[in-house]
């Protein structure tokens, strides 16, 4: 393996925690917003607020992190990226500070009228983020994003077929994950019937979303044949993980079996994720140049690799202490 | 054709400038905070366990509310810039990211143990034992420190760009830790951590000043108010050194951004310090001018020669007006909380108390806002006076710039965002500081120690 693929893998181990970790943080917000204002409501919000509260800002951080490994290991296709894609990368920006700021103000007062207005602040943002980080993801899978500084399209790069796929996908993956997770949470803080309407949510958007995906192939079929043939080639044995971990999810919450149901889904959002990824390689970019050409030069590479296996050395450990002594053990663990 | 591409980059220059200008200087207070409030809460809490307390128990716990809010706030704040980079400066990130974008990488990490521990630390109070809470926040100081440090070699990078070669355009022999510790790295990271907790103290002294301003003079307000005012005090005869040295590094290694921040003109020997002034038709007006000041404080020799604006070459030079004005600034103010602490320490030495005249605490209550408006103004003295070039003497802003059609919609974008932003911090900061000190009612009826801490509440 090549430094320069060794360091794609650190990148999209960022991306597959950042979905996982920072996607659930999201989908809490998509079920504070669509909570209602029933006393059943205000216990939801109180749940979420709860499971997310000592987590969100470590979550938050792997989206940093993987912006930095791009611009340091890959600045051209970052600067490619980052300036076709401005407008919906603006608006990703807006919203992680409207989220963050509000999540925080909100649990600093008490008054229930700005707690409800900042929850409203912090839940719209929370739906809007991750789909504008669908978007840009739908542009650059759909070759939209060419080398070059904002030589693509301002606006068609993610107002087309493959962004609005993208990001109701990455929506609809925030608020599966995170019902999934809180049956779980629910149910270790004895409140069974929330624990019952999380379970309902979390196998309706996991319908919902097997549904979403099936239409998409014909979407990427007619909008990102690269994709599709990357996808429904090499990619192959990652979708069919995706749809396998996804099914099982699902028979596992149908069976309230909410600890055993986190991995599979965990596995079928990494697998779509990995899926693309392997799809697209060896190209950052559809069109542009191979990984190892867009790569930074060696002594960048290797100061990467060597600095995330330092700090890998002292996050993962932070990480786990952090996760057990909140509750949620992470989406693989045992309970 | 080519005239309307030319005039959407200067559209695009100017507006993407005040953008990141703007939400960098949003962000670097917020930053401070999050690097030097973490010790003062880490400083209470000690001291309230070591002594029982209950005054030092009850700041640290309302403390730690406070950096909840604050570090929430920096953190996403920051999380722009990250995006800005890429959005606003393709041409920079794209050409020399792989040179400095490294330090980048170690702070994220740094950034990573900052989050972890301050959840634990902000949702732990009763999970963990005392020892451990205290413990566990330990790593958010000392990462604190630690990002700042990686963010700000960042910056120093572009003041002296080291660790490539360009061959015909070409960027070569990169080396990351070259680009890391270039030579304006030890000076510019160490004025700034300095800053950033004095920032702190001075802000923290601040706001317990206007509250026994209002007549709260009880030890709880008091013990809030010595120790901001301790943390700033301690740094500010350091800064004093520390700036002396930036501003030597600047001459020898920036002569023209020196020239900018002292508002000299033209090389010459025996060249004033000029103080103040307004600077039009090539020429300093109205400045109080020390004779043969600058050459003294630059050389340690009246008749030395200092570089001018005209050293460099036209269109190559910084705007003069607001580097020399901000950096006057800025060393006014620095005087003038040097000032606060030697007042301070005088009292303290004296009396083992602080004064409790209203003169004293008025000059307290300004400290915050001027330590905040000093920090603004270095960051525009350095930012500002290494224009046209975003990476000294390599390249410039104009060939940093994105070129997309319609960027400038950002800034006003961002402005209304923020305005908002800034008003409900505020709020909520204030509701935070007004809320009743919920230890109150928990201390022994008819303590001294119980009335110390009702007037904690409004």
């Amino acid at each position: 393996m090549t430094a320069a693929q060794a360091l794609a893998v650190v990148l999209w181990l960022a991306v597959s925690c950042y979905a996982l970790l920072g996607g659930a943080d999201f989908g809490a917000g998509f079920w504070d917003l669509s909570a209602g204002r029933s006393a059943r409501g205000d216990r939801m919000r109180a749940r979420i607020e709860h499971s997310i509260g000592p987590v969100w800002e470590a979550n938050h951080v792997w989206l940093i992190f993987a912006l930095v490994v791009l611009w340091t290991g890959f600045p051209s296709a970052f600067a490619s990226i980052a300036s076709t894609m401005y407008v919906p990368l603006t608006a990703v920006a807006v919203g992680v500070i409207l989220r963050g700021s509000a999540f925080a103000f909100r649990k600093a007062v008490q008054e229930p009228a700005s707690r409800r207005a900042l929850g409203w602040v912090f839940a719209a943002a929370s739906v809007l983020t991750p789909f504008f980080l669908g978007a840009v993801a739908g542009g650059i899978a759909s070759g939209r994003v060419p080398p070059g500084v904002a030589s693509g399209s301002v606006v068609g790069s993610w107002a087309n077929p493959t962004s609005w796929l993208g990001g109701t996908m990455a929506v609809g993956t925030c608020a599966w994950l995170a019902a999934v997770y809180l049956t779980a949470d629910a149910t270790r803080a004895g409140e069974d019937d929330l624990a019952e309407a999380f379970r309902a949510r979390a196998l309706a958007t996991g319908v919902a979303l097997g549904a979403l995906a099936l239409s998409g192939i014909a979407v990427l079929h007619a909008d990102a044949p690269v994709l599709f043939g990357g996808l429904t080639g090499r990619g192959l044995a990652c979708i069919a993980v995706s749809a396998a971990a996804g099914l099982a999810s699902l028979g596992l919450l149908w069976r309230r079996r909410y600890v055993l149901a986190r991995p599979p889904a965990a596995l079928a959002v990494v697998a779509v994720v990995w899926g693309w990824g392997v799809a697209q390689y060896p190209r950052l970019l559809v069109g542009g140049p191979s990984l190892e050409a867009a790569a930074a030069p060696g002594p960048t590479l290797h100061a990467m690799l060597w600095a995330s296996l330092a700090g890998a050395l002292v996050v993962v450990p932070s990480l786990a202490w952090l996760f057990v002594l909140f509750g949620r053990q992470g989406p693989g663990a045992p309970p | 054709m080519l005239g309307a591409t030319a005039a959407r980059l200067a559209t695009n220059r100017a507006f993407a400038s005040a953008q990141m200008g703007f939400s960098l200087g949003w962000h670097v207070v917020l930053a401070s905070f999050g690097v030097g409030f973490p010790l003062l809460v880490l400083y209470a809490e000690w001291r309230g366990q070591r002594s029982r307390d209950p005054v030092y128990a009850e700041l640290a716990r309302r403390w730690s509310k406070v950096l909840g809010v604050l570090f929430a706030v920096g953190a996403v704040s920051g999380t722009i810039l990250s995006f800005e980079l890429g959005i606003l400066w393709p041409g920079l990130m794209g050409r020399f990211g792989s040179v400095f974008g490294f330090p980048f990488s170690l702070e994220g990490f740094a950034f990573f143990v900052e989050a972890i521990f301050l959840g634990i630390y902000l949702y732990g109070w009763d999970r963990v034992s005392p020892r451990a809470h205290l413990a566990s926040g330990v790593p958010i100081a000392l990462a604190g420190l630690a990002s700042a440090w990686f963010v700000v070699t960042a910056n120093s990078w572009m003041n002296d760009p080291t660790g490539f070669r360009l061959v015909h355009g070409k960027v070569t022999d990169v080396s990351p830790w070259a680009g890391m510790l270039n030579p304006a790295t030890p000076t510019e990271t160490v004025h700034m951590l300095a800053a950033a907790y004095m920032v702190t103290g001075f802000g923290v002294a601040s706001v317990y000043a206007v509250a026994q301003l209002r007549g709260r003079t009880g030890r709880y307000h008091a013990t809030g108010m010595r120790l901001g005012l301790a943390m700033g005090a301690v740094l500010a005869p350091l800064q004093g050194v520390v700036g002396d040295l930036s501003a030597r590094y600047v001459a020898s290694h920036q002569p023209v951004k020196l020239a900018a921040m002292e508002a000299v003109f033209h090389t010459s020997r025996g060249v004033p310090e000029s103080l103040g002034g307004i600077a039009y038709g090539g020429r300093l007006h109205l400045a109080v001018r020390i004779p043969d000041g600058l050459s003294l404080l630059t050389h340690f020799d009246p008749n030395s020669a200092v570089t001018g604006l005209d050293a460099a070459p036209a269109g190559t030079r910084p705007p003069v007006n607001p580097v020399h004005l901000s950096f006057d600034a800025m060393v006014l103010v620095g005087f003038f909380l040097l000032l606060v602490a030697g007042w301070s320490a005088w009292a303290w030495w004296r009396r083992r108390s602080l004064p409790g005249t209203r003169p004293y605490l008025f000059a307290l209550v300004a400290a915050g806002p001027l330590a905040v408006a000093a920090l603004e103004a270095g960051w525009v003295a350095t930012e500002v006076g290494r224009q046209p070039w975003i990476v000294y003497r390599v390249m410039r802003v104009s060939e940093a710039v994105s070129p997309a059609p319609g960027l400038w919609v950002g800034l006003p974008v961002l402005l209304v965002v923020y305005a908002a932003l800034t008003a409900v911090l505020l709020v909520v900061l204030r509701r935070l500081a007004a809320t009743e000190a919920p230890g109150a009612q928990a201390a022994a009826p008819g303590s001294g120690r119980e009335a110390d801490l009702r007037e904690a509440g409004p």
